[in-house]
């Protein structure tokens, strides 16, 4: 069976070693991770929402899921690729270097990029969109002095509540 | 840390400040423990302490810590209550991960205790410190690290509710060694509860009515039923047996379900999987309805998944939703408690007057009854070398009528136990199936001995695998409990021979048990009873003085070291692809020599 990329975001308790238990559960399974990220969403209750991207066949992203919602800290587990209510987004940080940065400017901004710094040898830009645009948007600057690139890995989010 | 306000809020609300470790003892204590099993050590000086002020719970001080793990794993799966561990930091703890790992894929409640060294020495490669939660996170259900004594007993009150419900499982806490010594607020039972964590255990009823209506359109049914049913509880024994006997249909067991149904029963198939009988692996195959009670298809069980079972609509109940459709699509899901969702089952057959298929079950048990004239246990008597299945038989025989607990090693032994000892109740049976740990089943007896302290407890062994936790003898012998060690003494490691003989050419790389002990004098060293039988003519007699020693006894029985064990589904092969007798050609794929 092909495999399927999938968004998964998991709804955690803050605490200590959460983080090890999900990246464990990857390396352990066999599992891939193509980005993570995780971050405190309720100070109060002490939550935190982890999003992975992952890829293989169905069979094995359903295990996926059905093993992260084993976790004991583990509250929910949303799968936005099934999910028609989903949005996900990225962030990079692009630094292109060289003397003439004219090109790299002018292509960066038909991506809406922003610019973050502009110092006598490089400019940063900053790019938030869909992964598929900030991987083009790379490509785009590559042959115009692209020096560095930071990707932060997906967050994901549903537009309605509930 | 105590400050006032700590004071006051504890007397807020009811609650009482202890010392962390009098707080561990008192919460084992409120979670109704009597026994534990450990070892002392820098890093629990504080517990030990606490526990040398209170005679209330009974310590088994054991000679290693991967004992104790056994040992409280034998005594869990006989009592159905959580065996409970307190080891040191460091190498005591490190010790603790074959047993934990054991525990967890045999879905075993264990509360591992260890100490850690105090919090400011934490990362610091301090004298006997280890990442212990980091080690044992693959090897848990879950773990913690209590920096704080005012979360000590929540913690514990949470690890016994998370190692006793949903799918039971190993958990571990580790304590630092100034935690222990702190004062705090120390929490009951009620007042703990984990925040969120809810297994499902009551089944969908739509789920059940549809269980029921692809058992009652059923032709060739099959109950394939696993551990699951004895971690349950009674309950789910109780249920299987009443819903065998409604529906007339055949039940097969993986090695862990042993016991849940009795194997005197007409409708008892015999233990399936890769060492199972002949017509429970047939039928099997050739099933048009498989009822999969609280087992998992395992490897072991499942042989070549493309061709397992490929006819048949498959029903699967397990508390643990990830393992449906784990390894095998089924039909249809049930995730819940196995006594539950059984006595559910019972209670709809019987409301809507279901009955199977009279001409079609009767053609099925036919079928069934020609697997069975293969006789697929016979083997070749001998009256000059004790074979080991005629050692076994003779065992049951001759222990017929007590109260018998069997604890084995893993290997030949062990399979050669599960077909022919035969089991009429739950929880008598204490094996390691999912690790395979050699060394498991002596300190297994010493545990189920503790909680069953007029059963006769008999540990079936391996001369390979007895030697991996030999010195547990020590700990049956200060405890004065008269486990039985049963020594199938073919001096190989005997499954890795028999592997070498079929797949290897012959070649028996470094699996001869060279330079062995003498067991009886070893049995007179530790004050056991060494016994030594190598006639057959001598077996009966050599058993029954076992049987009536009042001391642990090493029995040295010395069988033929050739014997292979079988029936066997040869790695990569199908349920209908058996191999019955050394006779056969065993033809193995490349693919399947690529399997363990």
């Amino acid at each position: 069976m092909p495999n399927e990329r999938h968004t998964l975001t998991a709804l955690v308790d803050n605490e200590a070693g959460v983080l090890a238990r999900v990246v464990g559960l990857f390396s352990g399974r066999g599992y891939n991770i193509e980005s993570l990220t995780v971050g405190e969403v309720d100070a109060a209750e002490r939550t935190s929402r982890i999003t992975i991207v992952t890829s293989g066949p169905p069979q094995v992203i359903e295990q996926i899921e059905a093993q992260l919602k084993r976790l004991v800290p583990v509250h929910a587990v949303t799968n936005w690729t099934f999910a028609t209510s989903g949005i996900e987004r990225e962030m990079a940080l692009a630094r292109v270097s060289g003397k003439d940065r004219a090109a790299a400017k002018a292509e960066a901004a038909k991506f809406g990029a922003r610019v973050l710094d502009d110092g006598g040898q490089a400019t940063v830009f900053e790019l938030t969109d869909a992964s598929a645009k900030i991987s083009s948007f790379i490509e785009a600057m590559r042959p115009r002095g692209l020096s560095d690139v930071s990707r932060t890995g997906v967050a994901a989010i549903s537009r309605d509540p509930g | 840390m105590q400050t006032e306000d700590t004071k006051t809020a504890a007397a807020k609300r009811d609650t009482v400040m202890l010392t962390g470790a009098d707080m561990v003892v008192r919460a084992l204590k409120d979670q109704g423990v009597t026994h534990i099993f450990g070892y002392p050590g820098g890093a629990v000086l504080p517990i030990y302490d606490a526990l040398f002020a209170d005679n209330g719970i009974t310590h088994v001080l054991v000679r290693h810590e991967q004992g104790a793990t056994h040992a409280a794993e034998g005594y869990a799966r006989s009592t159905g209550r959580p065996g409970v561990v307190l080891v040191t930091s460091g190498p005591g703890a490190t010790n603790a991960v074959t047993g934990l790992t054991d525990a967890l894929m045999d879905s075993i409640p264990l509360v591992v205790l260890t100490g850690q060294v105090a919090t400011h020495l934490i990362g610091t490669d301090a004298f006997q410190e280890a990442d212990t939660v980091g080690i044992t996170r693959a090897c848990t259900k879950h773990n913690w690290l209590v920096r704080d004594v005012n979360e000590l007993s929540r913690t514990l009150h949470e690890a016994f509710q998370i190692a006793t419900t949903g799918r039971p499982g190993p958990v571990v806490i580790d304590i630092p060694k100034d935690v222990q010594f702190k004062t705090g607020e120390y929490f009951t039972p009620e007042q703990s509860r984990h925040r969120t964590y809810r297994p499902k255990t009551e089944a969908d009823e739509a789920a059940i009515a549809r269980a029921v209506e692809m058992m009652a359109s059923a032709k060739r049914p099959i109950f394939y039923t696993g551990g699951g049913l004895i971690n349950s509880g009674p309950k789910a024994s109780e249920a299987l047996r009443e819903l065998a006997s409604l529906t007339g249909f055949p039940v097969t067991s993986t090695l862990m379900g042993l016991g849940a149904f009795p194997a005197s029963s007409p409708q008892w198939l015999g233990m399936l999987g890769m060492h199972g009988t002949y017509e429970a692996n047939h039928a099997m195959h050739d099933c048009d309805v498989m009822i999969c009670l609280g087992a998992r298809f395992d490897d072991r069980v499942t042989g070549r998944i493309d061709k397992f079972s490929p006819g048949s609509k498959k029903i699967h109940l397990d508390i643990d939703a990830s393992q449906i459709n784990k390894v095998v699509r089924v039909d249809l899901g049930i995730v819940a408690d196995a006594g539950n969702a059984i006595s559910a089952m019972v209670k709809l057959w019987k409301e809507k007057g279901k009955k199977a298929d009279p001409a079609a079950l009767k053609d099925w048990w036919a079928q069934i009854d020609r697997w069975r004239a293969k006789r697929s246990l016979a083997y070749e008597a001998s009256d000059t070398l004790i074979k080991p299945q005629y050692a076994i038989d003779r065992l049951y025989e001759l222990t017929k009528g007590r109260e018998v607990y069997i604890t084995t090693e893993v290997g030949q032994h062990q399979m050669w136990a599960a077909q022919r000892f035969k089991f009429e109740e739950p929880k008598h049976w204490m094996t390691s199936g999912g690790l395979g740990t050699m060394g498991y089943g002596l300190p297994a007896a010493v545990g189920v001995q503790m909680a069953h302290r007029s059963a006769l407890v008999i540990d079936i062994a391996g001369e390979a695998s007895v030697q991996m936790t030999m010195q547990e003898m020590s700990t049956a012998v200060q405890y004065n409990l008269p486990v039985k060690i049963f020594i199938l003494n073919n001096e190989y490691m005997g499954m890795v021979r028999q592997w070498q003989q079929l797949l290897h050419g012959g070649r028996y790389s470094h699996s001869y048990s060279e330079a062995l002990p003498d067991f009886v004098k070893l049995a007179e060293a530790f004050g056991c009873l060494g016994l030594r039988a190598t006639k057959p003519d001598e077996l009966d007699g050599k058993i029954r003085e076992m049987i009536d020693s009042p001391k642990p006894v090493l029995f040295d029985c010395r069988v033929d070291p050739t014997e292979n064990c079988y029936p066997m589904i040869p790695s990569g092969a199908a349920h209908n692809d058996m191999i019955l007798s050394a006779l056969s050609t065993a033809e193995v794929s490349d693919e399947g020599k690529m399997l363990v």
